[in-house]
């Protein structure tokens, strides 16, 4: 690994500044993307700007139809939180699929959304479950958050404090999950807002995305059956070694009706 | 060449004990444990968080040392392989590896015990799908996991066994 200079603020305007003072600074989270990246010297910052001191960015909270989670919260305490597991069920649920207990014990959703890794799990909940995401600037709404491949909303040196998930009615995660790497070769996250569905797809396409297609097919009826004739359309689909580009196509929508059939 | 930068200054209780030691900060916990302090029970095996050789508890829970900078592990707890037992006295988890023939050539096995030890402290009871679930950031090429599974099970009873009998002691 290259070497670069170590920071931990404790204050987020500390942070800010020191990020906007470094010639190339990377924040550090949990860093379950960014240390191995480092190790493989396919990243170099010259300063690493560590936000476990941040004392604010911790914590889960539930308020009116709301689950607000800290960005430094880590995803096992979002799948063992009590808090999360009665408000928001799916989500913990999602939080406990994501990589493996050693990733989890580690890894937060903070950087995880932060990275946008198109495979990544979070992004589809983000966008089904009408999030706000919270930085040290502003708010930026779930569905302006993703712009393309690891291509977000978020400035240069903006950091995302907290994560703001509206709760459903019922909501339900389907994943197909990579076997080596867990990560999604197609995730859909479908959430039912009493009448108003909302769908999110991870792992398909460049970045997540909402399947308007199937949210309309499933406003009609929410069966399964709903999205037989329903097509994605305007999304260029992720096609490698994993799976084809057809082949995700059809994978998200025996995800979505998995995800209808286990919520119903 | 990268220059190599100052050192900072470490304070991290490992296998229980307070250790004062000075790193650079690109210094990966698993280097750290090592080669600074000679615990080489902890193995690197892709060096990318993927095989889980590297496993550690930091506060108790499990973690890849080699994605962790040891800098991160400054004001907490560490404990390794070396940490949990000794050759007289095994922990129950690694008896049951040794009971069970749940290793060949035995590369992954500190990383799988301390990944299983935390499973068997921080889950439910566990049962085979639990157990194969539990394992997914570790990789083992020899065994085919049929007996390592089998050993987490066994070592799993062992470790309840072990805390009924400090409890009526």
């Amino acid at each position: 690994m290259h070497s670069f200079d170590y920071h931990k603020p404790s204050t987020l305007a500390e942070a800010a500044a020191l990020h906007q003072g470094a010639e190339d600074a990377a924040y550090l989270s949990g860093g379950q993307t960014l240390l191995p990246t480092m190790n493989q010297r396919l990243a170099a910052p010259s300063d690493l700007i560590d936000l476990a001191g941040i004392g604010e960015l911790a914590g889960i909270a539930t308020a009116s139809g709301q689950v607000c989670i800290g960005a430094c919260t880590r995803h096992a305490e979002v799948a063992a939180s009590d808090a999360v597991r009665g408000a928001l069920p799916t989500l913990a649920s999602l939080a406990g699929q994501i990589g493996d207990p050693q990733v989890r014990n580690r890894g937060a959703i903070g950087g995880s959304l932060a990275n946008s890794d198109p495979a990544a799990d979070y992004p589809a909940a983000v966008l089904a479950l009408n999030a706000v995401i919270h930085t040290d600037r502003r708010e930026i709404a779930g569905d302006d958050y993703f712009l393309g491949l690891f291509e977000t909303a978020l400035e240069p040196g903006e950091i995302i404090t907290r994560i703001d998930f509206a709760v459903p009615a019922r909501a339900a995660y389907q994943k197909f999950p990579n076997p080596a790497s867990r990560f999604a070769v197609a995730g859909v996250l479908v959430a039912d807002y009493s009448g108003d569905v909302r769908v999110g797809v991870t792992g398909a396409g460049p970045c997540a995305f909402r399947a308007l297609a199937f949210e309309a097919a499933l406003a009609e009826s929410l069966d399964p059956r709903a999205l037989e004739g329903a097509d994605i359309e305007g999304v260029i689909f992720n096609s490698d070694l994993h799976a084809s580009a057809e082949y995700r196509a059809h994978l998200v929508r025996v995800m979505a009706q998995r995800a209808v059939a286990q919520l119903l | 060449m990268d220059e190599e930068r100052s050192s900072m200054k470490l304070h991290i209780t490992v296998n229980g004990a307070d250790r004062r030691l000075e790193a650079p900060p690109n210094t990966l916990l698993v280097d750290l444990l090592r080669r600074q302090l000679g615990l080489t029970g902890t193995h690197v095996g892709c060096d990318t968080c993927q095989c889980g050789a590297c496993t550690v508890h930091l506060d108790g829970r499990a973690v890849k040392a080699c994605a962790l900078l040891a800098v991160q592990a400054d004001g907490h707890a560490v404990t390794t392989i070396e940490g949990v037992g000794s050759a007289q006295q095994l922990h129950p988890m690694q008896e049951a590896f040794r009971d069970c023939h749940a290793l060949q050539c035995g590369f992954c096995t500190p990383g799988m015990i301390m990944a299983a030890i935390d499973l068997v402290e921080h889950g439910v009871p566990l049962s085979n799908r639990a157990v194969r679930e539990g394992l997914e950031g570790n990789i083992c090429r020899c065994t085919g996991y049929h007996n390592i599974v089998k050993a987490v099970l066994q070592g799993q009873k062992a470790m309840a066994a072990a805390d009924d009998k400090q409890g009526a002691v």
